[in-house]
């Protein structure tokens, strides 16, 4: 009896006008800021220096060098040999961080995550004070040398070691305390416990945090290029073919090559989190540690221990920044802070990286989280929504060497209008922003998320233009997540090395690529220090966070209080 | 009397699955009118299609003889309610009334003054200044009325609104929002699966099902006269005979005839089931001649409270089984236990036959 009413098509208000055109813009946005650069990548790799197609001719020159090959399976021992270490070393610590009691939790939670603040080559210059040619300890390594792949994996666990600790402690601190009760019951041993309910929940966890330490060694720069001697590997080829033998082809087809582990690695953890399902229901009791004295004193032990070796690594850089003439005058000095003597930027490459870094957390936040909110709550337009949601994700995917080589090619090439942009500041905070921003856009997604769904429809009925109801309410609300995104930026802008050492003028230097050029010029000393200034200022952000959420913010939030 | 609300076919598809089919409903203006069923019978489909959040796939809706199918939502003219009460939390409780009002550009002494009024008519006048996370869940839904009812809409949608509160502040609201209802003579749907709250306050109640509309009618009617088996079923308790229809007006259980009222659109030798409801079951002074008389034994004794719901068997036949719900004083006067042997009738204008 029904009337064949052909399919019906909703009116849009002025609020869904807006947001889909919102959601249009976002996504021309990403598509420059990474699909068109990656697509320019990939187009490189099929041509000759001169510009001409030649088909796969440079991946089968590729392949048909050994040297070059060679370098890709360096690559690959490395990231797991790091991954086999890293992993249980940092699954121990959050086992301690979340399921023992632990004295001074904080102080230790606070050093496991120094090396985030730290850009990478900074392991690698305390490793050369420690153990290099003229290194305080060579001795104890007889006739072995630390520059080649033990170099490399020590500086790399140290800084993948973060990563995985928050990955896991974030694994771990979800546990249904009733699960543990309940296996208690049934006379479950300890190890029985272990292997079928802390092991199982922690699963996730685990291959999350092996997979981001394979890609994060696999696509690092820094530490290769400062410890890393003869043992070349993918990252470190990208940057001779590019900025030694300005060969860009080349350098496409290392940059395809180091993008494939890295895309494949994004994938399989897309799959196995999908299949993920949440293990701590809302009734679920939340898990307290009881003390119990072998255990915890084991596991104080193992975490000083830990805390010690990153603590000495990073003294060793501060020693060696403050030290006059390594080994032969050790009296200290502040002359290494004295860029200009070592770099013809001298403390303008610092004031650049904290420009960028400003610039890429103010222009990243509100990109992120008003994108995130768009693709969230704009209604229907799932294609398009479908577009920004993939773009979104694949920075994950794409080590920053790759996207900075995308970045030459695309807006270098002369007939792009925003060739302007080129050698300039703004590049470097688009480029980084670019970088960073899956992770950005998830923080913001999942803060949205959290929220009552209904905030717009109750808007509606009221007749209030929904971009009142997001600056009134919805930002206000998600603050704290806001707050997390921008420090995220700030600091990841300060250390990263990868993305921008294609891409900046002299004029735009920034510190952590003036860093890797003094240390090339040979001046380690002066180096450690430009670490050192890098560390204590993303440091010192991330403590001015803390206190303000602490106290500031507590006082702005009373609404939070019940 | 006028219909306020005309719903003329609304369908409504996800992918192959159909959420709504084919559905047709008049509201009267200044109604309470309930959307009752189980979950996932579309009752909530169906509201948010009105308010227009989620077109429908096909249909039409008219509102105040304005045709709004195809209009977004703030184009539309309701005030809703959600189940999570969907409050700002970082707005004050005058400053979540007063959202609305606040783009209306009324000043703000006449937007503080309406506030006020509907702080009041909700019971919460000294609300005002506290967040929501500072009230009761009771509190929050009548913030949340409040702030619905603020800019005077024509409609007003309550979608489950008191099912996540506890039951005694769930009691107690049910009459406050059905005496402001009365007061306002706001024409209203609200959405509910639980059938008391839906007898309680509506005027008229729509029981859903699988997408469908199974009956429209008011609380007495959907009660005594439930037009399908599953309205019978899922409104009230009710006890499902199977038997044969034998005559227009006789069905025969297990072997015995029982009187039932004239059955128009069933045909004789059909299989049916004779349905009376556990209170309607008679059991004292019966007369001697009294029609359905069954010899029963209680097998069951369920004490409740108020009352003890009664497992009967029949004498002759003890596969035949029926609920019945005997008063306190009647357990007392007759007796009654466990076992004990006793003569019931089912009265015939109290039975119901479904195919």
């Amino acid at each position: 009896m029904s009337l064949a009413v052909p399919g019906l098509r909703i009116g849009l208000s002025r609020d869904d006008l807006m947001m889909r055109a919102g959601v249009v813009l976002l996504a021309g946005l990403l598509l420059v800021m990474l699909g068109l650069p990656l697509w320019a990548l990939l187009a490189k790799g099929f041509e000759d220096r001169d510009g001409k197609f030649v088909g796969l001719a440079n991946y089968i020159s590729y392949f048909s060098t050994p040297a070059l090959f060679q370098s890709a399976l360096n690559s690959l021992q490395v990231a797991s040999i790091t991954t086999a270490i890293v992993v249980p070393l940092a699954f121990l610590y959050a086992y301690a961080l979340t399921r023992t009691v632990l004295p001074m939790r904080w102080l230790f939670q606070g050093i496991s995550l120094i090396p985030i603040f730290a850009p990478s080559l900074l392991p690698g210059i305390a490793l050369i004070y420690l153990f290099g040619t003229q290194g305080f300890f060579k001795a104890l390594l007889g006739d072995g040398s630390i520059y080649g792949i033990d170099g490399i994996v020590i500086a790399q666990v140290f800084y993948c070691f973060p990563h995985a600790t928050l990955i896991l402690t974030t694994a771990l601190a979800t546990a249904d305390a009733r699960l543990y009760e309940a296996a208690d019951v049934l006379g479950a041993s300890k190890r029985r416990v272990f292997f079928t309910v802390t092991l199982p929940g922690a699963k996730y966890g685990l291959i999350s945090a092996a997979l981001v330490v394979f890609t994060l060694v696999m696509t690092d720069f820094g530490i290769a290029k400062v410890i890393g001697g003869n043992f070349n590997v993918l990252a470190t080829d990208v940057y001779k073919k590019v900025i030694g033998q300005q060969d860009f082809s080349m350098g496409a087809v290392v940059g395809m090559v180091l993008l494939a582990p890295a895309a494949l690695a994004f994938l399989v953890d897309r799959l196995v989190q999908r299949k993920q399902v949440a293990l701590l229901t809302a009734r679920a009791v939340p898990l307290v540690p009881r003390p119990k004295f072998a255990r915890d004193l084991f596991f104080t032990l193992f975490c000083l221990l830990v805390s010690a070796a990153i603590l000495a690594i990073l003294g060793m850089a501060i020693w060696g920044s403050l030290i006059k003439y390594w080994p032969y005058n050790l009296s200290l000095t502040l002359d290494n802070y004295d860029f200009a003597k070592f770099d013809s930027n001298g403390w303008d490459s610092y004031w650049n990286s904290v420009r960028m870094a400003l610039g890429a957390a103010v222009f990243g936040t509100v990109l992120m989280f008003t994108g995130a909110w768009l693709n969230e709550k704009t209604r229907g337009f799932g294609m398009m929504r479908g577009v920004v949601q993939f773009l979104a994700f694949l920075p994950m995917a794409v080590p920053g060497l790759v996207l900075g080589l995308g970045y030459i090619f695309f807006f270098n090439a002369p007939n792009n209008p925003l060739n302007f942009l080129y050698a300039t500041m703004g590049i470097l905070v688009v480029n980084t922003v670019a970088h960073f921003y899956t992770v950005g856009h998830l923080t913001a997604t999942t803060a949205l998320k959290q929220i009552d769904p209904e905030f717009e429809a109750v808007s509606a009925s009221l007749k209030v233009p929904v971009w009142r109801t997001f600056t009134r309410v919805t930002a206000p609300i998600c603050l704290p997540a806001i707050l997390d995104i921008a420090i995220y930026l700030f600091v990841n802008a300060m250390t990263t090395v990868s993305s921008v050492i294609f891409l900046y003028a002299p004029d735009t230097k920034l510190a952590s690529v003036a860093a890797v050029n003094i240390e090339e010029a040979g001046t380690t000393a002066a180096a450690a220090a430009l670490c050192v200034v890098i560390v204590l200022t993303s440091a010192a952000v991330k403590a001015a966070h803390l206190i303000a959420d602490r106290f500031l913010f507590a006082r702005l939030q009373v609404w939070r209080r019940r | 009397m006028t219909n306020y609300l005309e719903v003329r076919n609304l369908s409504k598809r996800f992918g192959d699955f159909s959420a709504l089919g084919d559905v047709s409903l008049d509201v009267v203006e200044g109604e309470f009118v309930c959307f009752l069923g189980p979950s996932g019978c579309g009752k909530t489909t169906l509201l948010r299609a009105i308010a227009g959040l989620d077109p429908q796939t096909s249909g039409t809706i008219r509102q105040k003889g304005r045709d709004v199918s195809a209009l977004p939502p703030a184009q539309r003219d309701f005030g809703i309610v959600f189940q999570s009460y969907a409050l700002f939390p970082n707005l004050s409780v005058t400053d979540n009334v007063g959202y609305g009002l606040v783009s209306r550009r009324q000043n703000r002494a006449a937007i503080l003054k309406r506030v006020t009024e509907l702080l009041a008519l909700v019971g919460l006048p000294d609300a005002g200044p506290k967040y929501p996370a500072q009230l009761s869940g009771g509190q929050q839904q009548r913030v949340a009325l409040a702030r619905a009812l603020a800019t005077s809409p024509g409609l007003l949608l309550l979608d489950e609104p008191l099912s996540a509160l506890d039951a005694r502040v769930r009691l107690r609201l049910r009459h406050e929002i059905k005496a402001l209802q009365r007061t306002l003579g706001v024409t209203t749907i609200m959405v509910t699966h639980d059938q008391e709250e839906a007898l309680t306050m509506a005027d008229r109640i729509v029981v859903m099902n699988h997408g469908a509309i199974e009956q429209v009618g008011t609380p007495q009617e959907i009660y005594r006269r439930p037009a399908t088996a599953f309205v019978a079923d899922f409104v009230g308790s009710m006890n499902f005979l199977a038997g044969t229809l034998m005559a227009p007006d006789k069905v025969r259980v297990a072997g015995v005839d029982f009187d039932c009222p004239v059955q128009a659109g069933l045909a004789p030798g059909q299989k049916v089931s004779l349905c009376i409801r556990p209170e309607d079951v008679r059991v004292r002074d019966l007369p001697a001649d009294i029609v359905n008389r069954v010899p029963v034994e209680v097998a069951e004794l369920d004490f409740v409270g108020a009352f003890c719901r009664a497992t009967l068997r029949a004498q002759a036949a003890a596969d035949v089984a029926l609920t019945a719900d005997f008063s306190s004083n009647l357990i007392r006067d007759l007796g009654v236990d466990i076992g004990t042997k006793l003569d019931i009738a089912l009265p015939p204008d109290r039975l119901r036959v479904f195919a």
